[in-house]
């Protein structure tokens, strides 16, 4: 599989990262480490720590899906992407899964030639003006100078809003969201927008958090996920499904603490024994170990728990649940069974 | 003599007076002030500007630096010990976060009880550029010179010793050939010297490093390229490049030189493409088009990638500043080694080159510098030199919306590496200009 | 038994290609030859493969389809349903745009403190130091951001303009704001425009201007006019010079025939200054310089006029004394020492490095990526690959551009190294 290029001498497994071939899973397990693309630093969904260790919910993603595969949540090279390299990122096979608050979209689907695996975060794109501009609607912000963030869905997004309402604006293209913030801050401009939980995850460390507030209008869907390469459907697959084994956790109430005891024995729950393996043949089904989704619930536990400790209502995100709810609550978080 | 005058001249004065002091207004302070700040009006007026601009400078920022705060866990922190003290988070500076963060920002994410490597690999450079720097150092240390590539690559990545010594071995390898093989045939010793390396490192060196590795297992942690960032990325990118750079730049400034115009206009070409589009369009190359160009499947990582643009770039910058050294020299070298039969290499390597090259340096620091500085256009890939690793800090819930400290750092930091290089191609300019005369 | 026979006729033996070095620089440059094009080949081979396996083909049409994004700062009509190539030409005119501004301002500032470094006041030439080694040895990104971020916390926003006692006024008697995201300059209108575009008033009391490129246009061509007639004049008056040897006094002519027929033309388009107002979020009407464009022209223009200042010292130094020296002994003036004898010297030393510093400061521009200034790299090279997925097509553009812009500006160099060199004899 690995081709000697004539490189071979300078073939330090290092440096030469990997090789991209049909079979993805092949070679992850051959590098004995999953190449997980994410932000190079957005608040609560990935950021390095002092230690350099990664957090975040789309890390979490990451780590569920390495401790499927490895059965070991640190096997994960994180490889921080921008706006602008993160589709050719994964196209060239330089990662394996691109968990990067990256909109699913119909183009992105077909054209770049990208595989949605699901949505792990439903999003949409918001306002935030300060209090004291006396805005109540977005269509109020005829002549506003607008923050947006260059690379994203939220450019055009914007561009077709202010064209539907027949209302100008100025836009300031920002390449992070730290500079955007700053920007807002100084009031260079009179709006910041994007996603409406980038806005929330904003706001809350602001010196003032009261004196900002989100507008109601929401002008776009944004659904949220995980991707990989087409032409690979059986490493589509094991993202697919990894993450809605996380999803399922959460509906049968299946935690990081009683994982463990859970997956011990078979319950008198079938779905959960399959989920866990204890009953069934899913992890073969997939080709990985019987218990891959309990290690992968175990790596970060569910979906909801995932959501809680990095941008939930007790973070300093504090997203409420809302669209992100189970379906069960009015949410749109649901999993296909696993049966 | 003086009693010739007593007679004749009525008066005389016969001792020297002791000397009175110069007016007060010509000596000291006054005098000094009077040359040098109000010599005329309008330098009078240029002093008073200039003064009142860094008493209006330090009058807005010294406060600032004044109050500020290191002993912070987060900006809330921060913020609220500002607080007690009735200021608010304008009045003072939150430099906690570098006391919080400034081995990341140094280091990166590379393990910390490694944290000597990369310092040492730091060294061995500085040990390894001095017999090239300083000529006062015996010549026999070039042999060092040659081997601090291979030292600083193991310190740094680490892993078996076996790899980079079997790269060394290839070069033996080739000076093997080129011994055994010239007294044979002059052309089959330099075909052999190229050829038998690269057999070499192709079929035999790897399956040897790994044979061995197996065997004697003997070397240091690795540590991947991920790892690295902030100022150490930086300067990996900065020295790497240039180390590989110079070697193609002395090729490139040859070839354009040459007379054969297939060889001159490659390199004209080559030189032009580099120079003429800007590093950052490169570095995007490097992170979106390289893998297009490398036969499907290969697949670099991104600091490697870099490494590779980086390095052609450079190499161009190199090729001009060589190209002037070797423009520099007068004709008659060129001359004196075709008149003592010299071959076109021979000339080059005992009497061109040596002296073009000792011409250059200081335009070689000045790559390097401007080199460094450029490393910083590598957080637009998403790699995490110090301006992305700010980022990256003020990502962590903990930093989110700190800003100037993290830049003023980062910025200080550069100041002190650069001004001291600039500083050493400047001691050398002149020392080079004194030696000609 | 001696056989006479011709002395032999050399051979071409094979081996002569290598031995022989009338020979041996073909067989170089061929063997050379083949391998740049074996290499050449191997890599547009890995390309066509490489794309293949991507499903994607290499075609330049994407370019006619609708951008779909706004830019900001528009030198020609542009909006988001036009098409991509539109949106690369609006951010080519930006680039170049900053890296005109840039040359001429950083060429003054750099002069200027080259020439103040050399003071002997020492507070004023110390300053200077500290400017340019400080601009020198601190990375350019790090300056535009830091720039571009002082410049958004400490000026006013649009807002402190309002109210019964604003917090901050506009400055020239009202005539330019000052703001974080911007200066608002007045431009000119004209009432009676010819370009057909409907005059408007956009606040009731001040009249209808409209402003259009054949006004323009028509301005510019009645200057360059005067130019040609002002050229004539001159020409005419060194012809009598030569020929009387009494050169006619003309100032008073040229400048009749630069202004006049400009204010006639000014008049007959009613051209009006337009002066920028609050109005609603921002100021509008005048001509606004954004932010970004301010940040990065101040950034670029600081820090290669701190290069430039130190070229500018050189070549100063490198005039020796003896020239002036000389000069005087010949009994020139000071004015004429300086324009006939120091200034030509020391413009050879200068202009080579100070146009390969305007080379950099074109290619820098390409950091507006720091403040979204929506350059090329930002429109061609950032939204509009971002969007299409066509990076290798885009970024070969992008890369044409910059190299036909640096070997305009190299050519001009070189044209100018030639003019200039000393000829060694």
């Amino acid at each position: 599989m690995k081709k000697t290029v004539f490189f071979g001498a300078l073939t330090v497994a290092a440096l030469v990262a990997g090789v991209a071939s049909a079979a993805t899973l092949d070679d992850v397990k051959a590098r004995g480490s999953l190449n997980c693309g994410v932000t190079t630093g957005l608040v609560g969904f990935a950021a390095p720590d002092a230690n350099g260790v990664w957090e975040g919910f789309d890390v979490g993603i990451c780590r569920a899906v390495a401790a499927a595969i490895f059965g070991d949540p640190t096997a994960v090279e994180f490889v921080p992407t921008t706006g602008q390299t993160r589709f050719t990122a994964l196209a060239s096979g330089e990662i394996d899964l691109l968990a990067r608050n990256t909109t699913w979209t119909f183009s992105r689907d077909t054209d770049l030639k990208f595989e949605f695996v699901g949505v792990n975060y439903y999003d949409g794109q918001g306002f935030m003006v300060p209090k004291d501009l006396g805005v109540s609607s977005a269509k109020d912000l005829d002549g506003a100078t607008v923050c947006i963030q260059t690379g994203t869905t939220t450019e055009l997004n914007l561009a077709d809003f202010f064209r539907t309402n027949n209302i100008s604006y100025e836009p300031v293209p920002i390449e992070t969201n730290a500079e955007a913030q700053q920007q807002y801050l100084s009031g260079a401009c009179d709006v910041y927008t994007t996603d409406a939980s980038g806005l929330a995850a904003t706001r809350a460390t602001f010196e003032a958090p009261n004196d900002h507030t989100l507008l109601p209008e929401i002008i776009s869907k944004e659904p949220l996920g995980p991707l990989v390469r087409h032409g690979d459907s059986e490493w589509g697959d094991i993202a697919r499904w990894t993450l809605n084994a996380l999803v399922s956790a959460e509906e049968l109430g299946v935690t990081s603490s009683n994982i463990a005891e859970l997956a011990a024995a078979p319950t008198n729950n079938p779905e959960v024994n399959r989920l866990l393996g204890t009953e069934g043949q899913l992890g073969s089904m997939i080709g990985l170990d019987a218990n891959w989704a309990a290690n992968a619930i175990a790596a970060g536990g569910n979906y909801g728990e995932l959501f809680e400790k990095n941008i939930g209502e007790s973070t300093p995100i504090g997203l409420a649940r809302g669209l992100n709810a189970m379906w069960t609550e009015g949410g749109l978080i649901y999993s296909p069974p696993f049966r | 003599m003086s009693d010739t005058n007593t007679h004749s001249v009525s008066y005389v004065r016969e001792s020297m007076l002791a000397e009175s002091a110069p007016p007060s207004t010509e000596t000291g302070t006054i005098k000094w002030m009077r040359e040098n700040l109000f010599s005329s009006v309008l330098n009078s007026v240029l002093t008073v500007l200039s003064i009142l601009v860094v008493y209006w400078a330090v009058s807005k920022i010294g406060p600032w630096f004044w109050n500020s705060v290191w002993d912070a866990g987060s900006l809330t922190e921060c913020r609220e010990i500002l607080a007690a003290k009735g200021m608010t988070g304008h009045d003072g500076a939150c430099f906690g976060v570098i006391k919080d963060r400034w081995q990341q920002l140094i280091f990166g994410f590379y393990p910390s009880e490694y944290y000597w490597r990369p310092v040492l690999a730091l060294l061995v450079f500085f040990v390894g550029i001095t017999p090239v720097l300083f000529d006062s150092v015996p010549r026999k240390m070039l042999i060092l010179t040659i081997l601090t590539p291979f030292v600083m690559y193991l310190l740094l990545w680490g892993g078996a010793i076996w790899l980079p010594l079997m790269v060394v071995a290839g070069f033996g390898v080739g000076y093997l050939a080129m011994k055994f093989l010239s007294p044979v045939n002059g052309l089959l010793g330099t075909i052999g010297a190229i050829i038998l390396p690269l057999i070499f490192w192709l079929y035999l060196a790897g399956p040897i490093a790994g044979w061995l590795t197996f065997y004697a297992p003997i070397g240091f942690e690795f540590v991947p390229s991920k790892s690295f960032g902030g100022f150490t990325l930086s300067l990996v990118i900065g020295i790497v490049a240039i180390i590989l750079s110079l070697p193609l730049g002395i090729l490139l400034a040859l070839a354009r030189q040459s007379n054969l115009p297939i060889i001159k206009y490659s390199a004209v070409t080559f030189i032009e493409v580099i120079r003429g589009v800007p590093l950052i369009v490169w570095l995007f190359t490097a992170s979106l088009l390289l893998n297009y160009f490398l036969p499907p499947g290969t697949n670099f990582d991104l600091m490697l990638r870099v490494i590779i643009m980086v390095t052609l770039f450079s190499a161009a910058y190199i090729a001009e500043v060589v190209r002037g050294g070797l423009a520099a020299l007068p004709k008659g070298q060129y001359e004196g080694g075709d008149s003592l039969g010299l071959s076109y290499w021979q000339s080059m390597q005992l009497i061109i080159l040596p002296q073009a090259l000792k011409i250059s340096i200081p335009g070689i620091v000045n790559t390097f510098i401007g080199l460094f500085k450029d490393t910083t256009l590598v957080v637009f890939i998403g790699l995490f030199d110090p301006i992305g690793l700010a980022g990256a800090i003020r990502a962590s819930t903990d930093w989110n919306g700190i800003y100037w400290e993290l830049f003023i750092f980062i910025g200080v930091m550069f100041f002190i590496f650069c001004f001291s290089m600039g500083r050493y191609s400047l001691y050398l300019e002149n020392k080079l200009q004194r030696e000609h005369r | 038994m001696s056989t006479l026979t011709d002395p032999p006729k050399p051979a071409f033996r094979l081996s002569q290609l290598i031995y022989d070095t009338r020979y041996r620089s073909i067989t170089i440059q061929l063997v050379a030859l083949l391998l740049m094009v074996l290499g050449i080949g191997w890599l547009v081979n890995n390309t066509v493969q490489n794309l293949a396996a991507l499903g994607k083909d290499f075609n330049f049409g994407f370019l006619d389809n609708s951008a779909g994004y706004d830019i900001n700062q528009r030198l020609i009509d542009y909006n988001s349903q036009m098409s991509h190539g539109r949106a690369a030409m609006v951010g080519i005119l930006n680039t170049l745009l900053v890296a005109f501004l840039g040359c001429v301002t950083a060429t003054v500032i750099g002069v200027i403190a080259g020439v103040l470094r050399l003071s002997k006041n020492w507070v004023v030439s110390r300053l200077m130091a500290v400017y340019v080694e400080g601009f020198r040895n601190v990375p350019l990104l790090l300056w535009i951001i830091l720039i571009f971020s002082i410049m958004s916390e400490s000026m006013p926003q649009p807002k402190d303009f309002r109210g019964a006692e604003p917090a901050a006024s506009m400055i020239f008697s009202d005539h330019v704001a000052v703001t974080n995201r911007g200066i608002w300059i007045p431009r000119l209108g004209f009432t009676n425009s010819l370009s057909g575009n409907e005059a408007v008033a956009s606040v009731e009391g001040l009249p209808a201007v409209a402003t259009g490129g054949a006004d323009w246009a028509l301005i510019g061509v009645t200057l360059l006019i005067s130019i040609i007639a002002i050229g004539f004049v001159r020409t005419r008056a060194s012809q009598l010079q030569e020929a009387t040897g009494n050169r006619p006094t003309t100032w008073y002519l040229q400048l009749g025939l630069l202004v006049i027929p400009f204010v006639i033309v000014a008049l007959f388009l009613g051209m009006t200054v337009v002066t920028p107002f609050l109005k609603g979020f921002n100021f509008t009407e005048g001509t606004h310089l954004r932010n970004s464009l301010i940040a990065l022209w101040i950034a670029l223009s600081l820090y290669t006029g701190a290069f430039i200042a130190e070229i500018v010292r050189a070549g100063i130094l490198a005039v020796s004394k003896g020239q002036s020296e000389a000069a005087f002994a010949l009994g020139m003036r000071p004015n004429r020492t300086m324009n006939l004898v120091i200034l030509p010297q020391a413009m050879r030393v200068i202009v080579p490095p100070l146009i390969s510093q305007y080379l950099n400061l074109a290619k820098n521009s390409s950091l507006a990526i720091a403040v979204g200034y929506m350059d090329v790299r930002a429109t061609l090279g950032g939204i509009t690959i971002n969007q299409t997925g066509r990076e290798l097509e885009g970024m070969l553009l992008l890369g044409g551009f910059y190299l036909l812009l640096s070997l305009l500006i190299s050519s001009v160099m070189n044209y100018f190294n030639n003019r200039t060199q000393l000829r060694e004899r």
